[in-house]
């Protein structure tokens, strides 16, 4: 395995300006974060997972959805 | 409007032949090199195909391996926190040549249970693997002391299944597309998902009819597989579910179906893990109780739960219990969250004892087990694995 830390291995740089920086290190004053550069990835995470959950889509065919029916009832969990 | 979760990922992986291609692997077999693989790693390839583990593909290659390891996400950043892996020896590799670019056959008992195009072949440390995933090296640590057991080398790279293994509870087992076509056709939009591998008491009922308040349905969800000594036997905990849920819940609101996967005891992480799972089902909520996943005093009562402050990106929401229990003051069941009462007032439904009755033959009280359920598992001459 190769001797890495973690930061080395998966973080790059993104830049914000310098007062919102200012505002989130105070923000996370006595709260779990421990950097600001944690709490803007938790920040992050949160937002594009809203945004991806908003982009719903069924995913099983008609046809697909027919044959697992059958299967269902014949299991006993539809009537 | 609500509706149910996209797989984790984005996608429900589907890596299962069709019959015609099942036919044409099957007819390349004996030209094909072999590994022979454990039961738990057979299953966990179906669990793969199925999308019950959505978005893998296959076993991890060492760059999700690590990040697993050490962040508790894949390399694409997508959570994930137990490494789904295949372990093979350095003899096998060597005696038979195989190398990045292969395609093997993955083997249970002489049946051919999947493709697998080898992507990675890699070293690790078990002691990493252990203090990162189980928090611990002690050997006496169930989960540790497989990994200390795993052969030395790990082969990652995506799959195709060609057959399932054996399965006794072929009639409870359904798979994330079932169960989301299973969900829409009841009408459910939000669907609380419950993990155990334990036979029913009256705390986990109330549990389970606490976040049924809020939600469409119920999805309980028992993990079938290598269990440790002392737990209730597969076949004990399917009826007795089969008992509390025709007694004492509504028809359309609760669906009894297996997850087969081995328990791993990771406490937290595996917490995530189950989450995670249920997710791909079409779950929107998971249960987290006491000790989830635990074993031991390995982690605090509620690690489990302080874990998913980790994961804003989770995409199931988590539902906290604590503990639940019968207050004689309060004439019924409570939480520790509602109920101001304590000591002799009240009645904790404690698996220890409710064991222990039960090997002696006895019924708990009815504040602990529902009668039906006791003499369900009563009527098995061995309920516990030995």
């Amino acid at each position: 395995m190769s001797e890495k830390t973690d930061k080395e291995r998966k973080h790059t740089t993104v830049s914000i300006p310098i007062p919102l920086y200012e505002k989130i290190k105070k923000r996370i004053e006595g709260t779990g974060f421990t950097s600001v550069s944690d709490y803007v990835t938790y920040v992050l995470r949160e937002v594009l997972a809203s945004l991806e959950e908003e982009e719903k889509e069924e995913v099983f065919s008609k046809e697909e959805e027919e044959k697992v029916k059958e299967r269902l009832r014949s299991l006993g969990y539809l009537d | 409007m609500r509706t149910l979760p996209r797989p984790h990922g984005g996608r429900l992986i589907n890596r299962v032949l069709s019959d015609a291609a099942k036919k044409r692997v099957k007819d390349e077999l004996p030209e094909m090199i072999k590994i022979e693989i454990s039961r738990d790693l057979a299953v966990d390839m179906e669990n793969i195909a199925y999308g019950i583990f959505s978005p893998l593909e296959g076993p991890l290659d060492s760059t999700d391996f690590e990040s697993v390891l050490y962040n508790m996400r894949l390399a694409n950043d997508i959570p994930w926190t137990i490494p789904i892996i295949l372990d093979v020896s350095s003899e096998v590799i060597r005696d038979k040549k195989l190398k990045v670019g292969d395609v093997v056959a993955l083997i249970y008992q002489g049946k051919p249970i999947a493709r697998l195009f080898i992507d990675d072949i890699y070293s690790y440390d078990k002691k990493e693997y252990a203090k990162n995933v189980f928090k611990t090296t002690d050997v006496k640590h169930p989960g540790v002391s497989k990994v200390m057991q795993y052969a030395d080398r790990l082969i990652g790279g995506k799959i195709e299944l060609i057959d399932g293994v054996n399965n006794p509870f072929e009639k409870y087992t359904l798979r994330p597309l079932e169960t989301r076509v299973l969900f829409k056709e009841k009408g459910w939009r939000t669907v609380v998902g419950f993990q155990t591998r334990n036979a029913p008491h009256m705390g986990h009922e109330y549990v389970q009819k606490t976040a049924l308040t809020f939600t469409d349905g119920l999805f309980i969800n028992p993990v079938i597989g290598k269990k440790k000594p002392g737990d209730f036997k597969d076949e004990v905990i399917l009826k007795a579910y089969e008992e509390l849920i025709n007694h004492y819940y509504l028809k359309d609101k609760a669906v009894l179906a297996i997850l087969r996967t081995e328990m791993r005891y990771a406490g937290p992480r595996e917490a995530i893990f189950h989450a995670i799972v249920r997710k791909n089902f079409g779950c929107t909520h998971f249960i987290v109780g006491r000790d989830h996943a635990g074993v031991g005093n390995y982690y605090g009562p509620y690690e489990a739960q302080e874990i998913f402050s980790e994961f804003p990106d989770l995409g199931i929401t988590p539902i906290f219990f604590k503990e639940f229990y019968y207050c004689k003051k309060c004439l019924g069941y409570v939480s520790s969250q509602i109920c101001p009462h304590s000591g002799d007032d009240i009645i904790r439904p404690s698996g220890t004892i409710i064991r222990k009755m039960l090997v002696k033959g006895e019924l708990p009280p009815k504040e602990m087990m529902r009668p039906e359920v006791a003499r369900v598992i009563l009527s098995f001459d061995k309920p516990f694995v030995e």
